[in-house]
């Protein structure tokens, strides 16, 4: 190693092996028969083509001191996440920040609010680094050394981000018109990115085929009953950041469904091992009224997912046939929450009035989940006394055309103080 | 006329291995009746007890997914292709 300004730099580090590993994952059971089976990368029944969920051992479940006591990252909840043993890959992600905003509590008339904010979230600034963080690492178990994912944006920046770390090769296929932070932001790490010439739906399709083929670990595809657990997280953190007590009120935005779905069961989960004690709180999903096939569902009673075209700015929820819509609408329903659609106006005013309230700076999606919420408070869904929080679940700086109007009529000056001084004084007068 | 139909891997265990399949039919469903005939373990996984699609299994006519071209009603022309796809997938 050469030395560089004088400085000898430490040697290189090993290059990642996949074998063996220290852990591995847990097997899995059918959600619809029961059929059992030996870990593997399948996420559908061979018997009745039923999803398949993870079967967690029995045993003692860990106390809030002991989890209190780990790293602040999402594997401190780890008996809860389908690896048996400690992982090994993407340490840091998980454990954003619960942001109270006493501004927004007060635009919707109820008494206390909180973001989740994963905007923020390790390495690649959405949620989709948790689920990312569980999936690599049942890929790496299972002795794969290629994943994959089918993306609206989001989940492509947390496969190329997490698998360039790891050593993984990616293979990444986006719908062909995503917004360029998104491709700029997966093809920065170099993975083996294509664009699809289709909707996402289109893309989710063909990447069950490539699955199928080629025998990748495709994320969201085969490595789902895995991947899904890694949303289970944001329910733990909301609970052990609030000081071990839950909200009654949790809203969600909705592409596959699957967030609302793992927030219901996390929830659950917690409470089954005692660390917090009440109820689960009323679910609410969120979608945009160009593509809203789960808020369908909720709104009509409905028990079977009426597939649609997206046809909306927000990208990220534009999942015409949810996979999992009618679990998150049973979720919804079951807990006693509701559902809404907005306009991509409203979403976009959802942006500007989080981040001029809070300080947080959301995508499309949050925008929609911020919108969502003035809807919901409006109808009489949400009550006075609620303690709700909001999944803010990716960062504005992805989707930066949707309020370039911010910008449309900014004063420019010289740089001289007179000119300064007008400016200052026109504005007090207005 | 005959077209073909592809099956996943999962559901090819119940055809002998064989993962492309010739069939006639004037439409979608009338293909896979032909095909779930054949292989009578195959058929409760592409129909169910109605005769209808699961809503889990998608069926693409020419990658294109038949439930916005009429589901099992849509036409088929000679040399099309459908494949199905399990919908456990995405998002």
């Amino acid at each position: 190693m050469s030395p560089v300004g004088g400085i000898a730099l430490p040697p290189e580090p090993p290059a990642p092996e996949l074998h063996p590993t220290s852990f591995q994952v847990l097997p899995l059971a059918c959600a619809n028969c029961g059929a059992e089976f030996d870990p593997t990368p399948i996420a559908v029944c061979e018997h009745c083509l039923g999803p398949l969920e993870p079967v967690y051992p029995d045993g003692p479940r860990p106390t809030r001191d002991t989890i209190a006591r780990r790293d602040h990252s999402l594997w401190r909840y780890r008996e809860f996440l389908p690896l048996d043993g400690a992982p090994e890959l993407s340490l840091d992600s998980g454990f954003t920040p619960l942001l109270e905003s006493p501004a927004l509590a007060r635009r919707l008339g109820i008494a206390r609010v909180w973001l989740k904010n994963d905007a923020v979230s390790h390495p690649s600034l959405s949620f989709k680094d948790r689920v990312v963080a569980v999936a690599l690492n049942a890929a790496k178990a299972l002795g794969l050394d290629t994943v994959g994912c089918a993306s609206t944006g989001n989940l492509a920046n947390a496969v190329a981000a997490q698998s360039a770390r790891a050593g993984l090769t990616a293979w990444i296929f986006i719908p062909h018109d995503l917004e360029p932070a998104k491709v700029i932001g997966t093809a920065v790490y170099g993975p083996h990115l294509v664009r699809v010439r289709g909707t996402y739906d289109d893309v989710n399709r063909l990447c069950t085929q490539a699955a199928d083929r080629f025998g990748w670990g495709i994320v969201n595809v085969n490595l789902r009953s895995y991947y899904g657990e890694g949303s289970k997280t944001v329910a733990f953190e909301i609970a052990e950041q609030l000081g071990w007590r839950l909200p009654t009120a949790v809203i969600a935005p909705m592409a596959g469904g699957s967030l609302v779905t793992k927030l219901r069961k996390g929830f659950t989960e917690f409470l089954q091992a005692g660390l917090v004690t009440g109820d689960v709180p009323r679910l609410f999903g969120a979608q945009a009224e160009g593509c809203a096939p789960i808020v369908r569902l909720v709104q009509k009673n409905e028990n079977a997912i009426q597939p649609v075209l997206p046809n909306t700015i927000a990208r990220s929820l534009a999942i015409g046939s949810p996979a999992d819509g009618l679990f998150a609408a049973r979720a919804i329903r079951e807990t006693g929450g509701w559902a809404a659609a907005v306009s991509d106006e409203e979403l976009t005013r959802g942006i500007r009035l989080l981040a001029e309230t809070s300080g947080v700076f959301t995508e499309t999606a949050g925008g929609v989940t911020v919108a969502a919420a003035l809807a919901l408070a409006e109808s009489g869904h949400l009550k006075a006394d609620d303690e709700l929080v909001l999944c803010i679940t990716g960062n504005g700086l992805k989707t930066v055309d949707v309020v370039g109007d911010t910008i449309r009529d900014l004063p420019t000056i010289a740089p001289r103080l007179k000119e300064l001084t007008a400016l200052v004084e026109q504005t007090h007068s207005t | 006329m005959p077209v073909t139909l592809s099956l996943p891997t999962i559901l090819s265990r119940l055809t002998d291995g064989q993962s492309t399949l010739e069939a006639d039919g004037a439409t979608v469903g009338e293909v896979v009746t032909q095909v779930a005939d054949r292989f009578p373990r195959l058929a409760p996984r592409l129909k169910d007890e109605h005769g209808g699609p699961y809503p889990f299994v998608g069926f693409y006519l020419n990658d294109r997914d038949t439930r916005f071209l009429g589901g099992f009603e849509a036409p088929v022309t000679e040399g099309d292709e459908i494949t199905v796809v399990i919908a456990v997938a995405g998002g």
